[in-house]
């Protein structure tokens, strides 16, 4: 099965700026993709060279088996976007522009577009112009929600929207998801693309960095062990046990960053010394993040509302 | 904070942003000025050639019509002239756009908000737009006057000229100041303050032309106040004193109405509308046409009212003393063949077609406000593709365009027929015949818009070389390679003489072939 989208080694330039520097992106049939990324590092070009916005310098890309430039048209039959930023035509209403833009795609279904705003408790009848910046973004994902399409774009699509909503989004999202469709989604909202994303991508200064699942990418990261132990150990000494990045005391308590691979190997470790108390924290998403964002790595449990598995002794 | 707080900061970026522009503005006017006087003076040497050169003048309607009465029968009266309505209309056009730019496209773009949000009052966005323009307005007045003394002409009659170009603009500034909070939109309230600008242009037009009481009309009209400043004439100095106190009175209504509406909001709230759309609102034609219908019915409204206003005129042309040295000298002066009253059609509906010109390339860079405001993305991004969307506003700007100039051709025809001796056919005719220029003007816009989409505008500075060239081509003595650039050169010389044909298929060739070359680029560069 061919991937949905497959760009191999794109190029953007804008004058002397460059947007993309080899990026490689796969999203495959059926999968939420999560694609982040800080600010200005790609994420949006890449959509809009994906979309037939604007024409890549170098590489390859196919999306669902077509070239995106040539065949935009077609493309965009079998496709629906979420701008990042959403502008509308002042004058027209919300209403009509759902309805334009589903017509442009080959027609609205009344009954899902009616599902979807009241779901999104949003009022069709009022001007454009009128809508606050939530509103606005709230017209944008009825009309790419309601059309019966393969594959969704959505660049940001939650920026703006309260918590109640972006809920609603999320349960939309995993609709479309049990349906088998196919969605490729930036977002700065770590804990949306940890709820929704299998897979994800992240993009830094135009490459990717990484890419795969959540599970994947944890696992290159450390993980915060603290224990009290019966049998004391010098920091020193538990330096030196393999995956062990460094170690020190704290209140009286040991405690390490670990490879996330070799947290189990620790533990056994522990365990022979005899544990009283344990506290083995992953990487947050956000640690995970920031590291791969700084390019810098990031020692877990330094966040307070972190997962936390308190293990009795 | 002081409601007036970082004007002069707002002053100085929006200074920074426009220089260029505006310095450009202000130099090609004093440059018109100092170019119709200069050649004038070349071509009547003395006051006793203007009188016997340019007696014609004083009684002709069309002239009269256009550019207001002669100021005096002198060589200077004949030389600043044109420079007059020209001036006023081109000092009240830059205030127009300055004040408005500043103000409410800030607005509407959101970016005032930005700076709302830090140390700016309330009025400050208004009052460094305000200032601003008064500020361009007194350069230009100050800078025009001065380079009629250059030419040698009296001192006290250029700074007359200078008082022109102060009331004309000065009193824009104002109306665009109202106009901008009366709205939400940029285009509305440009609406409003050129709907004004033109109002005023008419009724100084018909008041000039008629006889008796209907003349003091003209009192009504801010224009008609600049022009009755009569440079070199009667200099009426003191004409800039009800101009300054209108402007005082508009920008005190403007700050109220300032002080009771909400940033981002015009006067008028907006009305909900449909929760569904029309069934014609199902492609880019249908939108483009929700888009544009309310702008072209108001040309539409506007042209009519026009080609009535100047039909009218027409009928008192006929009563000008058939001297053959008038009719020789509005010959030279259009081109024109025929009867003196088809050659007097023919000039207006020549500066109707410009007008039409000025419809299409606004229709037509439609296409480039789409897309730098992000609204042509979330389109293309649907299987619409980008040849039609590109058709969409560009079908509507070529229709649009050559629809004018049938309502101005009718609308004149009828009326100017009414005096018998004109045939509506022919004046519609001639109307049409212009159409394959006022194309290029669209052709030409699409062309830059496909090639350099940042510097769609430039097809307004076109538009504006070709009036300068057809305006002031002859006087300046240009050579005819350069009078020909103007597309608005190859007409022929309808109703009553030829129509120049090979002039018109290639009018038409150029305008095909811009607006195939434009379609091409656009398909082929990023949106950007
Ligand atoms: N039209 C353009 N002209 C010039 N430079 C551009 C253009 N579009 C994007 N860029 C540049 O390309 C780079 C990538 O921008 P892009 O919008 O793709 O970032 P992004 O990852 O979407 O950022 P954000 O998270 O802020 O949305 C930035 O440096 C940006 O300044
Ligand atoms: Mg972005």
């Amino acid at each position: 099965m061919a991937p949905v989208i497959e760009a191999a080694g794109l190029v953007k330039k804008f004058g002397s700026t460059t947007a993309l520097d080899g990026l490689d992106l796969t999203v495959h049939e059926g999968e939420v993709h999560g694609f982040l990324g800080p600010n200005g590092s790609g994420k949006s070009t890449t959509i809009r060279i994906l979309l037939g916005l604007l024409r890549a310098d170098g590489g390859h890309v196919t999306l669902l088996g077509a070239d995106p430039w040539r065949d935009a048209a077609e493309l965009h039959r079998r496709l629906a976007y979420v701008p990042g930023d959403v502008v509308l035509w002042p004058n027209l209403t919300g209403g009509e522009v759902i309805d334009l833009l589903g017509r442009l795609r080959g027609g609205v279904d009344p009954g899902r577009r009616a599902q979807l705003l009241e779901a999104f408790e949003l009022d069709p009848s009022k001007k454009c112009r009128s809508y606050s910046k939530g509103n606005r973004q709230k017209v944008a994902l009825v009309a790419a929600l309601s059309s019966d399409v393969p594959l969704l774009v959505l660049d940001e699509p939650t920026s703006g929207l309260d918590p109640l909503m972006e809920k609603v989004f999320q349960d939309e999202l995993a609709q479309a998801r049990v349906r088998g469709r196919t969605a490729l989604l930036s977002s700065h909202i770590l804990s949306e693309v940890e709820r929704a994303a299998d897979r994800v991508s992240i993009v830094r200064a135009g490459r990717i960095v990484d890419s795969g699942t959540l599970a994947d990418l944890r696992h290159l990261t450390r993980s915060s062990v603290v224990a009290t132990l019966s049998d004391p150990v010098t920091p020193g000494e538990a330096a030196q046990w393999p995956g062990v990045h460094s170690a020190r005391h704290d209140h009286g308590q040991l405690a390490l960053s670990v490879e996330t691979s070799s947290v189990g190997h620790v533990l056994q470790r522990l365990g022979a010394l005899g544990i009283e108390t344990l506290t083995c924290q992953p990487p947050t998403l956000e640690e995970l993040f920031l590291s791969q964002y700084a390019d810098r790595p990031v020692d877990g449990g330094s966040s307070t509302d972190a997962a936390q598995e308190q293990v009795p002794a | 904070m002081s409601s007036l707080a970082g004007t002069t900061t707002l002053l100085r970026l929006a200074w920074r942003r426009d220089r260029w522009v505006v310095s450009a503005c202000v130099v090609a006017l004093v440059a018109t000025a100092y170019g119709s006087m200069a050649a004038t003076r070349d071509l009547y040497p003395t006051d006793a050639a203007a009188a016997a050169g340019a007696a014609a003048m004083t009684d002709n309607a069309s002239l009269t019509a256009m550019y207001g009465p002669l100021p005096a029968l002198t060589t200077a009266g004949v030389g600043v002239l044109k420079t007059v309505m020209f001036g006023s209309l081109f000092s009240a056009f830059l205030a127009f756009a300055i004040v408005r730019r500043h103000t409410r496209t800030e607005e509407e773009e959101g970016r005032l908000e930005l700076l709302a949000a830090g140390a700016v009052g309330r009025r400050a966005a208004t009052a460094s737009a305000v200032l601003l323009a008064s500020l361009a307005v007194v350069a230009t007045a100050l800078l025009s006057a001065l380079s009629l003394v250059a030419t040698g002409v009296g001192v006290s009659g250029s700074l007359a000229l200078g008082v022109v170009v102060v009331v004309a603009g000065l009193v824009m500034t104002g109306v665009t100041a109202v106009a901008v909070q009366l709205t939400s939109t940029t285009r509305g309230a440009g609406g409003i303050a050129v709907g004004v600008l033109g109002l005023a242009y008419v009724v100084r037009a018909l008041a000039d032309t008629s006889t008796g009481a209907v003349r003091q009309l003209a009192w009504l009209s801010f224009l008609g106040w600049a022009e009755k400043v009569s440079p070199f004439g009667e200099n009426r100095f003191w004409l800039v004193l009800p101009a300054l106190a209108a402007t005082a009175a508009l920008l005190l209504a403007a700050d109220r109405l300032l002080q009771r509406r909400d940033l981002g909001a015009g006067l008028w709230a907006p009305r909900p509308g449909p929760a569904t759309a029309h069934p014609r609102l199902a492609s880019p034609r249908g939108l483009a046409w929700r888009l544009q219908r309310g702008s072209l019915l108001g040309w539409s409204v506007g042209y009519a009212v026009l080609g009535l206003v100047v039909g009218g005129v027409a009928r008192s042309v006929d009563q000008i003393a058939q001297d053959p040295a008038v009719e020789d000298m509005l010959r030279r002066m259009s081109g024109g063949q025929g009867t003196l009253l088809d050659v007097f059609l023919g000039t207006e509906l020549r500066f109707l077609a410009v007008g039409a010109g000025a419809y299409g390339v606004a229709t037509a860079l439609r296409l480039r406000s789409e897309e730098s405001s992000g609204r042509a993305e979330a389109l293309l991004a649907t299987p619409v593709r980008r040849a039609q969307w590109l058709a969409s506003h560009g079908v509507l700007a070529v229709a649009g365009s050559a629809w004018l100039m049938v309502v101005a051709g009718v609308t004149v025809g009828l009326s100017a027929s009414a005096a018998g001796d004109v045939g509506v056919v022919q004046v519609v005719a001639a109307a049409v015949a212009t159409v394959p220029a006022v194309l290029v003007c669209v052709g030409l816009a699409l062309l830059l818009f496909g090639l350099v989409p940042h510097w769609s505008a430039a097809a307004w500075g076109a538009l504006a070389l070709f009036v300068m060239l057809g305006e002031l081509g002859a006087i300046l003595r240009l050579p005819q390679s350069v009078l020909g650039l103007s597309p608005f050169d190859h007409l022929g010389s309808l109703p009553g003489g030829d129509a120049n044909v090979t002039g018109l298929l290639g009018l038409g060739v150029a305008a095909v072939a811009t607006a195939a070359v434009g379609v091409l680029a656009f398909r082929r560069r990023d949106l950007a």
